[in-house]
């Protein structure tokens, strides 16, 4: 009886409740709070991003999670690219603002915050994503709203959205060339190992093809659940298997796992070949270069690059975030994107997504990876593919690069081996 | 054969590990009845402090020393564990004695917060921690068969903590005091024991354990501010399997978990594997809720 | 016990009601359809936490497994939708895992009656299922929460390792329509949104039936003195196996309006965290009173949001803090807090109902 009157109570509360869900939201006029921290400034009054003197553009990558060990700095790049492009008159004359976002390792809250930024904060664009996951479930809602993402990693491929620009590695800019180079090279009995998602597993369904085609032979295929710690018995399965190369497609986390106990059982690099496409310079500091001396990676980008633009990238970044951080090629691939997507607007004339996507087709940039150009066709861009081995002092050694850069495939066309895996498409 | 005892050794290896991790779960979980979520927060604070440690001894020390930096940093480990701990259960858990269930979602509120401040106060990405030389390598058994010395000195930390524990707990005047306050507060207290002191005592000393297990685990895996998510649920289930309140139920239940997995991880694969020992575990509670080793008593609530 | 004459305490609850009810229907009024969805998200929420309250706050079961009750839910909506955007091909993802042919379990859900049904029945299943071993066995309080944690990492380390026939980490996502009308047009946005208040209400009118009937009253009594029930001649086990059941489905329907609202349902949603989370909601709103449940769900994710949106860096700072404050100084969470303020005096006679019905004052709710 009692209970049942303060529950009348709450009851009001409850109405303010759906009126708390909704502040930030009336966006009828009034500034709302609701637009990251680096709005404060900005009048952001209404209707599309360019009004005025700025133009906003969201930033959404994991900043707390598991995710956020890779995707942070990520994040911290795109930041200092979009500083910097400010710092030289912006845009079109206009100041960048960027609208930051968690998306907390969560893949519907990266749909959530996508969303937010589309319909709220009217962004002219969006940099963000690291997993696959997050990328396709941001997708949905950017081609339903009609955005703009630019997605900054290495990627499965078989995948191009009219909405996305890819500037990370498909796979024929990363792992095919990378297990040619190992049939070459290193022997042709490969073990793939990967964590159990969609990544390596697609990418472990082209590499198999491709060792059919190539004159390779599979010595054995594993996964381990994300998170995993204990690889013990995966080296004793490896070690059976007795393969000239593994093929790493493990995910952040679990490679320190892997790398460390794969040196206490005795093996370095000298016994067994290892190629990895997850690990760059930001995860051998968090697995130690001792521990990593003389393994594979295979890349479009590494700190130790030689271009002049990654000199003035890497002082630059280092002069923001410490001496002792690192540069890879997801923090390069991202601040590569906030450049494209200002020089695709500066030739458009306009942030409108449709004139962007326009101007975007064919054009270049001299990134810090060397030229990059956009592919009008899958919105991919021309990478160039390396291959390093990783020194004493943390940094790769390049061993072989393609030297100009590749035409993105995303459905691999161009390889008669892959004509069924892009089937349907 | 080699794969066998190959296979034996990683089953003990990793038993040691889980056992490693759930030895304080044992005490803040076993004896005292805290949920304690954060307990994986606390091996990350271990993990932390070793990584802090170690750059200490590469910034003051000659690099001759290095190597000993480790010998250091497992009691360094413990203490501020055991004093974050100490302050945890000051503020906040003394509150939730008695609400098991209001401490699992407390201290997961705790754990949260940790993680956050990880994430400030060392960075999102993974910390490095170089193994220290004398531990590189293995022991060569058979042709073939290694192994390795950090996977030996973790079964041999284990060995020691677990002894010291016994110890404590079962042969001096303190661990007297905490059992008789663990078994029966009331009377303890009418006795002049100080349980307020002890229940203190007692969640440091546990919070200490996972600093120890923190710091043994920067030998094997990843330091990062979400490393103790990888941990927690396993260091609960091998407290839950072994039987709530005995030390030696922590012990098998750790076996019980490390040699079964090795074995299905080994005959099928991770995932599978994984899925095969949780349905187990679930198998086996049905048929003996309370644990393999059960605390004997004539309660019917308890 | 109750009265049914028009006291002013009751008018006051029917204004409450009455404005509450207003409040949810004219949302789409006042909220940009962003806000909106997220108001919808939240309300789908809402419902997993009334049928977690049946169970914690009425029955003592803490359960830390309702993700993956949710998550069934959702899958099974998901599929529909899925195969309704595949137009009769092979679903992208499958094609990509190599799938020659659509899977024979895949098959039913073509028919959305089939999938709403299995949204309810399987989740209802394997609660019953689960408990009537554990219930049985007597398995109660703190092994039986961590079972259910247990059945979390199996059920999800299951669904991301079969990528092939689940969608692996990535889920089931990319859905275009449904009954042909396409999901992101704003007249669809407001009927679910319209659908789900009202499933919200209705959710809301079941539980409040089953608390107030003689079988909410036995599970009180279970919950405060299992064995005294026992004695007396229930079978306790029997009454926890059935509102587990209900609560498992009702999680079932929640998941399945999330897919509608969200668009994308993964393992993730299903795993530890979230399922940690849909109790702390029942917490903070208070466990024991439907209403604090279901508020308590729509409160915090809505501070989620808005925290989050505003402090994307310590965002978690606030809400770790919030959770520690509210369980430690609001055992019964802002319900409780409401009911300090306005009825301090009374309180104490109230909150024994159930349990001084059958015999003794016995243990506090929340120990299990």
């Amino acid at each position: 009886m009692r209970k049942r009157v303060w529950s009348s109570v709450l009851l009001l509360v409850l109405s303010l409740s759906l009126i708390l869900a909704g502040c930030g939201s009336n966006n009828g006029g009034t500034a709302p709070a609701s637009s990251g921290a680096e709005t404060a400034s900005g009048t952001s009054s209404s209707g599309s991003s360019d009004n005025g003197s700025e133009i906003k553009v969201g930033i959404l990558h994991s900043l707390s999670g598991t995710m956020a060990i890779s995707e942070k700095s990520v994040h911290d790049a795109e930041l200092m690219a979009i500083e910097e492009i400010n710092a030289k008159g912006g845009v079109l004359g206009k100041k960048l603002v960027p609208v930051i976002e968690d998306g907390a390792s969560d893949w519907p809250t990266f749909a959530e915050k996508a969303r937010k930024l589309i319909s709220e904060d009217k962004v002219a664009t969006v940099f963000g994503g690291w997993t696959s996951a997050s990328r396709k479930a941001m997708l949905p809602v950017f081609e339903e709203m009609n955005g703009l993402l630019w997605y900054p990693v290495q990627y499965e491929g078989l995948e191009s959205s009219p909405n996305i620009f890819y500037t990370g590695a498909t796979t024929n800019q990363q792992i095919v060339p990378a297990v040619t180079w190992l049939l070459e090279n290193r022997g042709k009995k490969c073990y793939l190992l990967g964590s159990d998602y969609v990544f390596p597993r697609t990418a472990n369904k082209i590499i198999k093809e491709q060792l059919k085609a190539e004159g390779g032979e599979l010595a054995g295929e594993e996964y381990t659940p994300l998170g995993h710690t204990d690889y013990s018995t995966i080296i004793s399965k490896i070690q059976q298997a007795d393969p000239d190369v593994v093929f790493n497609t493990l995910n952040g986390d679990s490679n320190v796992a892997f790398f460390k106990q794969l040196r206490d059982a005795g093996i370095t690099a000298q016994d067994m070949t290892t190629l990895s496409v997850s690990v760059a310079e930001e995860e051998i500091r968090g697995i130690g270069a001792d521990v990593l001396e003389g393994h594979l990676a295979a890349w479009n980008y590494y700190q130790t690059t030689d271009t002049p633009e990654n000199k003035t990238f890497v002082e630059n970044y280092k002069a923001k975030y410490g001496a002792d951080r690192v540069t890879a090629d997801p923090i390069e691939a991202g601040y590569t994107a906030v450049y494209l997507w200002a020089a695709a607007v500066e030739k458009a004339g306009s942030t409108d997504i449709a004139a962007v996507k326009e101007a975007a087709k064919g054009l270049e940039w001299s990134a810090p990876e060397g030229k990059v150009t956009i592919d009008g066709e899958n919105q991919h861009i021309y990478k160039p593919v390396r291959i390093g081995e990783v020194q004493a002092d943390g940094q790769f050694k390049e061993l072989w690069s393609t030297g100009e850069a590749v035409k993105p495939d995303p459905y691999l066309k161009g390889y008669d081996w892959a004509a069924s895996l892009s089937s349907g498409r | 054969m080699e794969v066998l005892f190959l296979q034996l050794f990683n089953g003990i290896s990793v038993s040691s590990i889980l056992l490693l991790i759930a030895l304080g779960l044992a005490i803040t979980f076993g004896l005292m009845n805290v949920i304690n979520m954060a307990h994986g927060e606390l091996i990350m604070i271990g993990a932390y402090s070793t990584y802090v440690t170690q750059n200490i001894f590469m910034d003051l020390f000659p690099e001759s020393m290095f190597g000993w930096y480790f010998v250091l940093a497992i009691p360094v480990s413990f203490l501020i564990a055991f004093v974050i701990g100490l302050i945890l259960e000051f503020t906040l858990i003394r509150f939730l004695y008695g609400r098991p269930l209001d401490s699992l979602l407390a201290t997961w509120g705790v754990a949260l917060v940790l993680q956050q401040l990880a994430r400030t106060i060392f960075g999102a990405p993974n910390v490095g921690v170089t193994s220290p030389s004398w531990l590189n390598g293995g022991l060569t058994v058979l042709d073939g068969v290694v192994f390795p010395y950090k996977r030996l000195f973790i079964i041999a930390l284990v060995a020691v903590t677990l002894f010291i524990m016994y110890l404590y707990i079962y042969r001096s005047n303190a661990g007297r005091r905490m059992r008789a306050v663990m078994q029966n507060r009331d009377m303890a207290a009418c006795l002049g024991v100080s349980t307020r002191r002890v229940d203190a005592l007692t969640f440091a000393i546990g919070s200490g354990i996972a600093g120890i297990a923190g710091c043994a685990l920067t030998l094997l895996g990843p330091i990062g501010p979400s490393l103790g998510t990888y941990y927690i649920v396993d260091a609960f289930m091998v407290v839950v399997l072994g039987g709530v309140g005995k030390l030696i139920g922590t012990v098998f239940g750790a076996l019980g978990i490390g040699v079964t997995s090795t074995v299905f991880e080994f005959w099928t694969t991770a995932s599978l594997g994984k899925v095969l020992v949780f349905v187990c575990i679930v198998a086996f509670l049905q048929w003996r809720p309370r644990g393999l080793v059960a605390m004997r008593t004539r309660q019917l609530d308890s | 016990m109750q009265l049914r004459t028009l006291t002013p305490q009751r008018i006051y609850i029917l204004i409450g009601y009455a404005v509450a009810a207003t409040a949810l229907f004219c949302a789409p009024l006042y909220l940009n359809d962003f806000r909106l969805n997220l108001l919808a998200k939240f309300l789908a929420f809402a419902i997993v936490a009334l049928g977690l309250d049946l169970i914690w706050g009425y029955t003592g079961i803490l359960s830390l497994g309702h993700g993956v009750f949710f998550g069934l839910g959702a899958y099974a909506m998901a599929m529909y939708l899925k195969l309704e955007a595949s137009g009769g091909r092979l679903p992208d993802f499958m094609e990509w895992s190599g799938l020659a042919s659509l899977p024979l379990f895949w098959k039913p859900f073509e028919s959305f009656g089939f999938a709403v049904a299995a949204g309810l029945l399987i989740p209802a299943l394997l609660a019953l299922f689960l408990g009537y071993f554990t219930f049985r066995n007597r398995i109660k309080g703190v092994y039986f929460t961590i079972l259910t944690q247990a059945l979390v990492i199996i059920t999800t380390t299951l669904f991301i390792g079969q990528q092939a026939l689940t969608g692996g980490t990535n889920g089931l996502t990319g859905f275009s329509t449904l009954f042909g009308t396409p999901l992101a047009g704003e007249g669809m946005k407001h009927t679910l949104y319209y659908v789900t208040a009202v499933l919200l209400i209705a959710a809301f009118v079941l539980c409040r039936f089953i608390v107030k009937s003689r079988f909410g009253k036995v599970l009180r009594a279970v919950r405060d003195g299992e064995n005294r029930a026992r004695f007396i001649g229930y079978n306790p086990a029997v009454y926890q196996m059935v509102v587990f059941s209900i609560s498992g489905a009702l999680a079932g329907l929640a998941g399945m309006l999330f897919v509608l609202h969200v668009g994308i349902i993964s393992p993730s949603m299903m795993g530890i965290v979230p399922s940690i989370e849909m109790v702390l909601w029942v917490a903070i709103g208070g466990r024991g009173t439907l209403v604090g449940a279901a508020l308590g769900a729509i409160l915090m994710n809505a501070a989620k949001s808005v925290f989050s949106e505003n402090y994307p860096d310590a965002w978690l700072f606030f809400l770790g803090l919030l959770f520690v404050i509210v369980v430690v100084f609001l055992p019964k969470g802002l319900v409780g807090l409401f009911s300090r303020i306005t009825f301090r005096k009374r309180e104490e006679s109230e909150e024994h109902e159930a349990a001084a019905a059958i015999s003794h004052p016995a243990v506090r709710a929340g120990n299990g």
